[in-house]
This record gives structure tokens, C-alpha cells and sequence, in this order.
């Protein structure tokens, strides 16, 4: 089950979604997350908090978020095509990635700013630390940005990233993909996370992917391949959606007298 | 069978790797010109109501090395304890505030810093007060879902001693982690907040 899975159930919103919206986010379901701790993936032994983690019900602090204008993004910021070409385009398979924001209630996450960054075709960073011996792409910087509609549909139009090797085991790669950083209405919806392609063989052999432990929780990272949303002669398109956390409708919110 | 829940899953975290600046602050990684300057890097103006402070600190891996390859962003009330936010239903914050700030650890000395002012007091679900408080989410490679904490102020001992989040933490000498203490630099006053991600002085870290 992958992307294509999810519209026939965001077609259907909750019934909740005229109650007054007032209460935290839903609990965090950290089985579906990966682990702190995953030994495969070697870093993380030491950069993985060892105590529980400390349960808060959110306050205002987790409930309120910054938000982002329209303003603030330049026209060319969605378009990694063309957002760093010095000379010509970037160099690689056209694509357009697209989708929708939504939280868990299925409803659509209207101003969230979506930010990408991604390696180039040949799977290298343009980054000083970066030591794949893949070739620069002169024209492609590798990062770019975009706010949802009113709709909560984004889109942005890149080459397709190719796969790399890490250290982390001795002959480890990385599948295709794109990193994804969300902001939605509040602190608590907080997100990063990648995209994967449709059919990548890579993507069962990677030690970050296998830190999820859930394969659907995998497939809901995994980008569909969408024939009727390319452009002809020009662009493959990919459905990316993303779920941020939802919120709980206040219908018998626990609260003290007078408050 | 059964009627069926409708809601969603949220999408699962997965790292932010070792070239997130690449996405959030490309201008520092030498990405110039897709967009003149990186969100988040400035919280203050001159119109900003409130005192100045710097936060400073770094972020300390198991072996207590310095993690040189993370991002830091907070998230703060501004000088009278309200958000600018639009889920902000207490009143309207200060509008010089954004309250939301974005910074790289230091590529060679692993430290962040951010110039902001001290917030006000945000009242909990029940009405009482929390202590003055900067909300803080860290990633970086090697950490697989954004560990949020929250750093409290060293000369605000009355609040912090009645603060009801900080009353959850059971071992009391865990307090201690989340207590930024204040200095100065160049007169302006300080805030230092290291982070540690493990050991005997690891950071209280939170599921909001």
C-alpha cells in the first residue's frame, strides 16, 4: 500500500470538524515513529536520549506555532530546476513531486511551509563535508521551499535524487530521496522526514529507512508514481502527501471550575 | 465488522541527515542565491519590547563530544507572555516579535546562538503560570524524530519553583538540566544551555 492508498479516506473528514477545536494534539504514536535507539543505524547509538521521555499534555507553549507568508517565498524557491542554474538547467530526470498536508483528522493543513533539499542526479550534496565522488552539478543547488494552499497542496519541481553510499556499514546506500521539513499550525506538528520512490529495491536494504519499524509506516513515506500529473515531453510526476498530528475537539475538555 | 476510525496516521520522522542545512539555512552552507537570507536567523529588531538576551549553548553527544552538524530552533512568548501566533486566542503579541528562531550549531566549535529577549510568563491548561520558558527542538544526523525540551531562566527561581511542567519531573536533580544559567557578554546578559543527549546529565526531553 503505498500514497495511492491514502484519498479515499481523506475524502472523508471527520464529523468532529465543525466541533470547536480548542484541545492538544493527539499522543504522538511512537511505535509508528522510529526509535531513539536504532543500532543499525550507527549514529544514533550516541545521539539517542536513554531516559523516557517526559509526557507533556499540551500548553499553549506546544499549541501555538509561527506561521509563514506568501511573501516570504520568492518565485523561483519551489523550482530546483531552476532556483541555482547558473548556465542551463540542472541535469537529470524532470520531475514534479506534489501532494497534499493534511493532520490526522484528514483535513487539509492550509499555510504550512513545506522546505525540501535533496542530493543531485548523480546522488551528491553540494556540501563542504560531502565526499561522494558523484560529480557537481553546477546548475543544482539542492534545496528549495513552498506554503500549502488553502487546499493544503503543494508542489515543487526537481530532478529525481540519485541513490549514495554513507559510511555507516562498509557498502551501505541511500535510496532516492528527498528530505521534507513541515511547519504546520503549531509547534507540536513539527516535522522532518524523506520521501522514497515507488518500486525503489533500495529502499528495503537502508539502515534509516529500517529504522521504521512498521512497513506501512514505510509505505506512507513512499511517493507514488502519478501518470496523469506529468507533463508530456517534459516531467514525471510523484503524489507525496504528509500527515502532521491532529487535534482533539473539546467536547468534554478536562478543565478545572472558572477556567 | 466494526465501524472504522477516519483518521490518518502521521507521517513517520526519519533523520535530518547531515545536510540539513542545505534545506534550512543554505545561505550558511554557501548556497547563495536562491534566497537572499535563511529563515529564522534574526528574532529582534529595534521595536521589539523586552530585554535583550543572547542564548547560547551546545548540544553534547554520549561520548560528550559536541554535535557540530545540528540545527536549533525555538520558540517563545514575547515580553508580556503571548505568542504571535494566529492560534494565539489571549490577545494579540508583540507584532516586532516573531518569536521563532532558527540556528546552526558551529561547524567547528558546535555552539548556537540566538539573540532574543526573555518572554513572559504563559499561563498552563489549568490557569496557573509556568515559569518563563524558550521552547527548543533539535535535530541532526543520528537523531531520528526532533527531541523538543525547553529551557527555563537561572534568576527566575521563584517561577521556576512553581511552575507546574517543571512539579512532572520526578528526579528532582534532573531539574538542573533544564535551568540555563545567566552570565554576560559585551554587557548583554546571557543565557547558556547546553544539551545533553546522554549521561548522567541528560536533558529532560519531552512527548508534547
Amino acid at each position: 500500500m503505498q500514497q495511492k492508498a491514502t484519498p479515499s479516506e481523506v475524502s472523508e473528514p471527520r464529523q468532529e470538524q465543525t466541533m470547536s477545536l480548542e484541545g492538544g494534539y493527539y499522543q504522538r504514536d511512537r511505535s509508528w515513529h522510529p526509535a531513539a535507539l536504532t543500532p543499525q543505524y550507527k549514529t544514533s547509538v550516541l545521539r539517542s536520549p536513554q531516559y523516557p521521555l517526559l509526557a507533556l499534555d499540551n500548553t499553549i507553549s506546544e499549541m501555538t506555532g509561527p506561521r509563514f507568508g506568501h511573501n516570504q517565498i520568492g518565485p523561483l524557491d519551489n523550482d530546483l530546476i531552476r532556483n541555482f542554474a547558473k548556465t542551463g538547467d540542472a541535469i537529470g530526470q524532470r520531475m514534479i513531486v506534489y501532494g497534499r498536508v493534511l493532520d490526522e483528522n484528514a483535513r487539509p493543513v492550509p499555510g504550512a511551509l513545506v522546505e525540501f533539499w535533496q542530493a543531485n542526479a548523480g546522488g551528491r550534496y553540494r556540501h563542504k563535508k560531502e565526499t561522494y565522488l558523484a560529480a557537481i552539478d553546477p546548475n543544482f543547488g539542492g534545496c528549495g521551499r513552498t506554503i500549502t494552499d488553502e487546499e493544503g497542496r503543494y508542489w515543487f519541481r526537481t530532478i529525481k535524487p540519485g541513490a549514495y553510499p554513507w559510511p555507516n556499514g562498509v557498502n551501505d546506500w541511500r535510496p532516492a530521496h528527498i528530505h521534507f521539513s513541515l511547519f504546520g499550525h503549531a509547534f507540536a506538528q513539527r516535522l522532518i522526514t524523506q520521501m522514497y520512490f515507488e518500486g525503489d529495491p533500495m529502499i528495503w536494504q537502508c539502515p534509516i529507512v529500517s529504522t521504521i519499524a512498521d512497513k506501512a509506516a514505510i509505505d506512507q513515506l513512499t511517493a507514488v508514481l502519478d501518470r496523469n500529473a506529468t507533463l508530456p515531453m517534459d516531467a514525471l510526476a510523484y503524489k507525496f502527501d504528509i500527515v502532521l498530528r491532529g487535534r482533539r475537539s473539546t467536547m468534554f475538555e478536562n478543565r478545572m471550575e472558572g477556567n | 465488522m466494526f465501524q472504522r476510525l477516519t483518521t490518518l496516521k502521521e507521517s513517520p520522522s526519519q533523520t535530518a541527515g547531515p545536510y540539513i542545512h542545505i534545506g534550512a539555512t543554505p545561505n550558511w552552507v554557501e548556497i547563495t542565491g536562491v534566497w537572499d537570507e535563511d529563515l529564522g536567523l534574526v528574532l529582534v529588531g529595534p521595536e521589539t519590547k523586552g530585554e535583550r538576551i543572547l542564548v547560547k549553548g551546545r548540544i553534547f553527544d554520549g561520548s560528550g563530544h559536541p554535535i557540530k552538524d545540528a540545527l536549533v530552533e525555538i520558540w517563545q512568548a514575547d515580553a508580556d507572555g503571548l505568542y504571535n501566533s494566529p492560534e494565539e486566542k489571549r490577545g494579540k503579541a508583540d507584532p516586532h516579535f516573531v518569536g521563532w528562531g532558527r540556528q546552526p550549531t558551529d561547524g567547528s566549535t558546535g555552539e548556537y546562538r540566538f539573540e532574543t529577549i526573555k518572554p513572559g510568563r504563559v499561563p498552563y491548561k489549568d490557569g496557573r503560570l509556568m515559569a518563563p520558558h524558550i521552547t527548543v527542538w533539535i535535530v541532526a544526523r543520528g537523531i531520528n524524530i526532533g527531541l523538543h525540551t525547553r529551557l527555563y531562566f537561572s534568576d527566575e527561581a521563584a517561577a521556576n519553583a512553581e511552575c507546574p511542567v517543571l512539579a512532572r519531573i520526578e528526579h528532582k536533580v534532573r531539574l538542573a538540566t533544564l535551568i540555563a544559567a545567566r552570565g554576560e557578554e559585551n554587557g548583554m546578559p546571557t543565557y547558556t544551555f547546553d544539551i545533553h543527549l546522554q549521561g548522567d546529565k541528560e536533558t529532560v526531553f519531552f512527548d508534547i
